[in-house]
């Protein structure tokens, strides 16, 4: 599904990926862990083609295809999606408003005919419930206001709305309460499927007790160094992650 | 510049769609302005005296002024000579009994301005004066507006079916003295339009104008008065577009509205002239001075404007709140993108007691283009408890525009509250990833920020206009972001 080869990425001149090889496979769950500034959010934003950061070698496969070259929104509408660190505020848009156009993008690009009213709004009010999250949050302005919780759980519904193929999560179970976590979990679990493919940024194990990954990665210093099963995620949150890279370095 | 500005920069290069010159023929005076062509403007509409009177009292006043400059827009001099003052449609003597009679091929020009007269006629229930160059061609809906006693028609119209109206209220809120370009106006008008609410009627539909330019070089010096009796109410929309031009184009515009006791005036304009090319090169002039009276006590009198074209803007619609517990509000979106200039806000006069003013004014500035919010709240000793709320945002695009705020405040009145708030943000990198990740192209994600962006004023016009604001927003944004 995602095939990464030798990415490096830069950004203002700074090198920030240097080199990253990571395969996806549908149906798998990864997680990638490392330490503050190690470049994983860079990584998530190179892979949803943000275009402040420059691709410099390397490729990007998506289902077979190389996209490093694609816009965003062509990305976001062939099924890849990306739950944002930091949610940004668009004060004036209806958060219910960009949620339809979204889908729409995406439907247009499949050659379906814009959504019926109607059914949009039986569609996205099932899945506030399984969020439990309050109506009112459709009418209000996208993130304005929100709180960070609230944020996060915002773009959990973005995704359960437009069910991509690829999701990324970069540290969507940060700031959120005990509660909450498990809710946001179950909304991952519940995109689960064969035909799909997770990557979740995150720095805690809690979550990862929740939705169990395939794999764990580890970057540090824009590279993948290790690599494991979910036991290793276990492992660095007993010993930090100074032990992996000392043994690289 | 950020990868993103360049994007920005690539969307705003896009051609002004509603270039094209339509062929009608003109009746054109030549060039040049004298006592001589004002008296002939008079009798080509067949005015009385009172009125010929007034164009020349303003004529020699004029000569005394010269052009303001303090505003902060910069165009080379006008030459007042090189203006030809009159031109109307050929097929104008007959006038045009509906809309069938109307030269087909100014129909056309409206139908590829999006101005469907007759979906309007059946549709929308708007009443539309389309003033066609300077005489009006055709109007709709006069008969059913007539039942309720509503006068809307031509100004031309107006001055001889009801000509008492006319000499009472017109230069009643704008003397000819006010300004040079005011003085210029009442000299030489052309046409425009008259509306009067009779007593405690509520007009029952929008009454709505469009108005173009079309003759080369020829100054457009539009009229509008709107009368509101007590207790009535009108919703009045105004908006125009006009034809690729090559030349500057001068439009001095007056506009006139008179709220009496508890009358209420909604004025919209959505103004989309001819901006310019992306090098500034040709573009409309657009010197307007609109002001309302609120003459009764509990009046009110609210302008909303969506203005994206023109080369250059000057333009403040302002309120006087002479009766108390008066209200005044004034909802402004500016757009300018390549090489616009637009220096436009508003002026509130605090008289009566317990008068109240909003102002909402949100700049948009892209490309090479200056952008100046320039308001003054006044409050006269006589306006106890007088309060005035504005708030000012600027949205830069890129980083080659300017966006400026001149707010001046006099208050007399201890017991008066003023309030103002102003912020200038850029449009976020990060808001149009976000958007763009969703799958929304760049360009909609552009208008859908800006959108959102002057959201509460454009939750202020009438439905169907702010529909067509929106998407004028986003046509003229278009080609310039990324
Ligand atoms: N636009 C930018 N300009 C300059 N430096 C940047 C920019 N974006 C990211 N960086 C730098 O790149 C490095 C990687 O940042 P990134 O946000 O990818 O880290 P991260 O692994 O997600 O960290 P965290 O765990 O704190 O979220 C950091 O040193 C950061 O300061
Ligand atoms: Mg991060």
């Amino acid at each position: 599904m995602l095939n990464v080869k030798n990415l490096h990425a830069k950004v203002e001149d700074k090198h920030i990926l240097k080199g990253i090889e990571l395969n996806v496979k549908p149906g798998e769950v990864h997680a990638i862990m490392g330490p503050n500034g190690s470049g994983k959010s860079t990584f998530a934003n190179v892979l949803a083609g943000r275009d402040s950061y420059t691709v410099t070698e390397g490729l990007i496969e998506f289902e077979g295809q190389d996209m490093t070259e694609r816009a965003p929104e062509e990305r976001a509408r062939d099924g890849v999606f990306l739950a944002f660190q930091y949610p940004v505020e668009i004060p004036g848009v209806n958060n219910i408003y960009l949620l339809k156009a979204a889908l729409n993008a995406k439907r247009k690009q499949q050659g379906l005919p814009e959504v019926d009213a109607f059914d949009f709004l039986q569609l996205v009010k099932g899945k506030m419930q399984e969020l439990k999250m309050d109506e009112t949050m459709l009418y209000r302005d996208v993130n304005t206001g929100f709180s960070g919780g609230e944020k996060k759980r915002n773009e959990m519904l973005q995704m359960a709305i437009l069910e991509p193929k690829l999701a990324i999560l970069d540290e969507t179970d940060s700031g959120l309460d005990i509660d909450a976590l498990k809710i946001v979990s179950e909304g991952i679990n519940a995109l689960r499927s064969s035909e799909r493919a997770i990557v979740l940024v995150t720095h805690y194990q809690r979550l990862l007790d929740y939705v169990k990954p395939d794999v764990v990665h580890v970057l540090s210093n824009g590279k993948i160094i290790k690599s494991g099963g979910s036991e290793l995620a276990q492992q660095l949150e007993q010993s930090g992650y100074s032990w992996i890279t000392d043994e690289v370095a | 510049m950020s990868n993103s500005d360049q994007q920005l920069e690539d969307i705003l290069q896009q051609d002004y769609q509603h270039g094209f010159v339509s062929d009608v023929e003109s009746e054109t005076i030549p060039k040049g302005l004298n006592e001589d062509v004002v008296r002939l403007i008079s009798a080509k509409k067949n005015e009385p005296e009172f009125l010929l009177e007034w164009r020349l009292k303003a004529f020699r006043h004029w000569l005394t002024m010269t052009e303001p400059n303090w505003a902060n827009v910069y165009h080379p001099p006008i030459d007042y000579q090189d203006i030809s003052y009159y031109s109307a449609p050929k097929d104008k003597k007959d006038g045009p009994k509906s809309l069938d009679e109307v030269d087909p091929e100014l129909l056309a020009t409206y139908e590829k301005l999006g101005i469907p007269l007759k979906e309007q006629e059946m549709l929308a229930g708007v009443a539309v004066d389309a003033v066609f160059d300077s005489v009006s061609v055709a109007t709709t809906f006069k008969d059913k507006l007539a039942e309720q006693g509503i006068i809307f028609c031509s100004f031309s119209e107006a001055v001889q079916e009801h000509p008492e109206l006319i000499e009472q209220y017109l230069g009643s809120v704008v003397p000819y003295t006010d300004n040079f370009f005011a003085a210029l106006n009442s000299a030489v008008f052309s046409d425009g339009s008259f509306c009067y609410i009779p007593k405690g009627v509520r007009c029952p539909m929008e009454l709505s104008t469009y108005f173009r330019i079309n003759a080369a070089s020829t100054g457009q010096f539009e009229r509008t008065l709107v009368v509101a009796e007590p207790g009535s109410y009108v919703s009045y929309l105004e908006g125009c577009t006009a034809p690729m031009r090559d030349e500057n184009q001068l439009h001095a515009a007056v506009v006139e509205l008179i709220a009496l006791e508890d009358a209420h005036i909604k004025y919209s304009t959505v103004q989309n002239w001819y901006p310019g090319d992306k090098d500034g090169k040709g573009g409309i002039y657009n010197f307007v001075t609109k002001r309302g009276d609120c003459r009764g006590n509990n009046s009110k009198i609210s302008w909303t404007q969506v203005e994206t074209g023109s080369a250059i803007t000057w333009k403040y619609p302002s309120v006087i709140l002479r009766g108390d517990n008066s209200v005044g509000e004034f909802y402004s979106v500016a757009l300018t993108n390549n090489r616009q200039q637009a220096d436009t806000g508003t002026k509130m006069y605090h008289i009566g007691k317990n008068t109240r003013s909003t102002i909402i004014a949100k700049g948009i500035s892209a490309g090479y283009s200056q952008n100046s919010y320039r308001g003054l709240v006044k409050v006269a000793k006589s306006a106890e408890h007088a309060r005035n709320f504005t708030q000012c945002d600027s949205l830069l695009m890129g980083d080659k525009c300017g966006a400026h705020t001149f707010p001046y405040i006099e208050n007399k009145n201890a017991s008066a509250q003023v309030e103002h708030e102003a912020t200038t943000s850029k449009i976020s990198d990060d808001q149009l990833f976000y958007l763009q990740q969703r799958g929304i192209a760049t360009e909609d994600a552009v208008s859908m920020i800006v959108n959102g962006f002057c959201k509460q004023v454009l939750k202020e016009l009438p439905m169907e206009f702010a529909v067509e604001a929106q998407k004028l927003l986003g046509i003229s944004l278009e080609g310039s972001v990324g």
